[in-house]
């Protein structure tokens, strides 16, 4: 067993570790994985450029920034924030636990491509998410909004990863069963997309109960700055 | 017919544009940064064919352009671009448009569903209209370009100012884009050199497996250390199971296979969320948020992740072994 290409690995955590940029750690530690592999420098580059150009779908998000530019410069956020300000009922938790749903139920249909990060988050449940806090606690400062924002991308996080395992025809379900028929185990992808659902309703419940707690801990801050005044 | 390529053509413009004007504006690294990515992007059909013909060439060059961005990304700072518009005339526009605004923003998600559901009936003369891999990826590239013209009719702007202020958004969010890229050309180096069974080696040498619930307990452990590792549930899925969980789990102490890889996918789905390595979900989200902490998503979901992996081993312990 040949143990020096796990040096690579040794590169990415420090190189994280000590917040360097990380697109040369990446590379590096390609490099060195490789070259200590056993890969010729020629058979490695072709590795690497050919499995860079064959991932080229993770950077189809870009397609979405004209679009979502020209609509934030004609004030798509400022009216997402006046519109959640006049919606009473919609607490940021309804809000957020809503997303997370709806989020949730199109990844088990396999639908994840239709939300996300550039797609719904930045454009209308961030800005929305902010104005429903604001409503609770009116002088957000900027950490409190980046902390608002995160949570949103961790919520839609969630929703997609629990959710698409549920789904019988996609990658993750597909995965298990081929490597169950490989050592002569059949299954039915069905049988084993059911057995998601009990982790796909539990994450669902953990992350509306933090949700949830996070709106209470806004509240009693507002409690607590409203008392001093009075006080 | 509608090809992923072409959004990937699309892609390549985009960068080369936002290429362009760095240049104009002086920004001499910015600009070679986004032409190289660009290029990448623009050859890269040409890259997959003539490397599937054999030839290595290509393939080669690109790895060199990969090189490249890695020594280019280090000198792009990221300084966000003033914005274009004052907050004044920003809120001045959301009440005279109002839930006009709206529309084009909920068109993506929606045109991309309309793809995703009916896309493989649509067909002129008899040619289907989208290409069967990827269609969701296709529907979501031309949500997009649907997006941008009804955003331009609604604000009542030239669609070329879209792709400006589509450019500042890009170079905001800078070399955090790339990582995804990055990342599963490193995820295919590592597998090709063998760390991945190194680390499974040396897993299944330390775990402790002498019983079934050790042996369990070591199982989903290693699915979310290997999951951190590789930035993907996938990559730790074969290797964990053929190390543990078939072997022992099964084999030995009579596991149920559905329930056991199901939800051992599951324990590396809560890896994923606390990995920078999977960027796609953790960094760029935060950069396109414009959060000071690139880990500032991985803070706010590490409490999540941890408590549906601490119930998903309990249900697992619970259902597996009946």
């Amino acid at each position: 067993m040949n143990y020096w290409p796990l040096l690579g690995v040794a590169v990415i955590v420090i190189g994280f570790a000590l917040r360097f940029n990380a697109v040369p750690v990446v590379v590096t530690a390609a490099l060195v994985s490789g070259l200590l592999g056993g890969l010729s420098l020629p058979a490695l580059l072709a590795l690497l450029g050919k499995s860079f150009v064959s991932s080229r779908m993770l950077l189809l998000f870009v397609l979405t920034l004209p679009a979502i530019g020209l609509l934030e410069r004609a004030g798509l956020r400022e009216h997402a924030q006046r519109w959640m300000a006049r919606l009473h009922g919609l607490t940021l938790a309804r809000l957020l636990i809503g997303y997370l749903l709806l989020r949730q139920l199109l990844a088990t249909v396999g639908l994840t491509g239709v939300a996300g990060p550039a797609q719904t988050v930045r454009p209308l449940l961030a800005p929305m998410g902010e104005a429903a806090a604001q409503k609770i606690l009116p002088n957000l400062d900027q950490a409190d909004r980046e902390e608002l924002r995160a949570i949103a991308a961790a919520t839609d996080n969630v929703g997609r990863f629990f959710g698409e395992d549920v789904f019988i025809a996609l990658g993750a379900v597909l995965l298990i069963q081929g490597f169950y028929t490989q050592h002569g185990i059949d299954l039915s992808p069905l049988a084993i997309a059911l057995w998601a659902l009990p982790t796909a309703i539990a994450a669902f419940a953990i992350q509306s109960v933090r949700v949830w707690l996070y709106q209470r801990r806004l509240q009693r801050r507002a409690a607590a700055l409203r008392s001093d005044e009075v006080g | 017919m509608l090809r992923i390529e072409y959004a990937y053509w699309l892609i390549a413009a985009f960068l080369i544009y936002t290429g362009l004007r760095n240049l104009r504006d002086g920004h001499g690294w910015h600009a070679a940064f986004w032409l190289v990515l660009g290029l990448l992007f623009g050859a890269g059909d040409y890259i997959l064919k003539r490397s599937a013909a054999g030839h290595a060439l290509p393939s080669q060059l690109a790895g060199v352009g990969v090189i490249a961005l890695a020594l280019l990304a280090p000198r792009l700072h990221r300084k966000p671009h003033p914005e274009n518009s004052s907050a004044e005339t920003r809120l001045q526009s959301a009440i005279r448009l109002g839930h006009r605004l709206f529309v084009p923003a909920l068109l993506i998600p929606l045109v991309t569903l309309l793809v995703a559901l009916f896309g493989a009936w649509l067909s002129i003369d008899g040619h289907p209209l989208f290409a069967a891999p990827q269609m969701t990826l296709t529907g979501l590239a031309l949500a997009c370009v649907v997006a941008l013209f009804a955003a331009s009719r609604v604000a009542r702007t030239p669609m070329h100012e879209g792709v400006a202020e589509g450019r500042r958004l890009l170079d905001a969010i800078g070399w955090a884009a790339l990582l995804p890229l990055l990342l599963a050309a490193l995820g295919q180096v590592f597998t090709q050199s063998g760390v991945g069974t190194a680390i499974a080696a040396i897993a299944t040498a330390l775990l402790p497996t002498g019983n079934a619930t050790a042996a369990l307990l070591a199982f989903a452990l290693g699915m979310v250390l290997f999951t951190v590792i590789m930035g993907n549930a996938f990559a730790a899925f074969p290797v964990m199971m053929a190390g543990i969980g078939l072997p022992l789990l099964i084999r030995q102490y009579g596991a149920n296979p559905a329930i056991l890889g199901s939800m051992g996918m599951l324990c590396g789905y809560c890896g994923t969320l606390v990995t920078p390595m999977a960027a796609d979900f953790n960094l760029v989200p935060a950069a396109l948020l414009e959060l000071r902490n690139p880990y500032g998503v991985i803070r706010a979901q590490a409490w999540s992740a941890l408590w549906i992996f601490i119930s998903t081993v309990v249900l697992m312990w619970l259902l597996v072994f009946r």
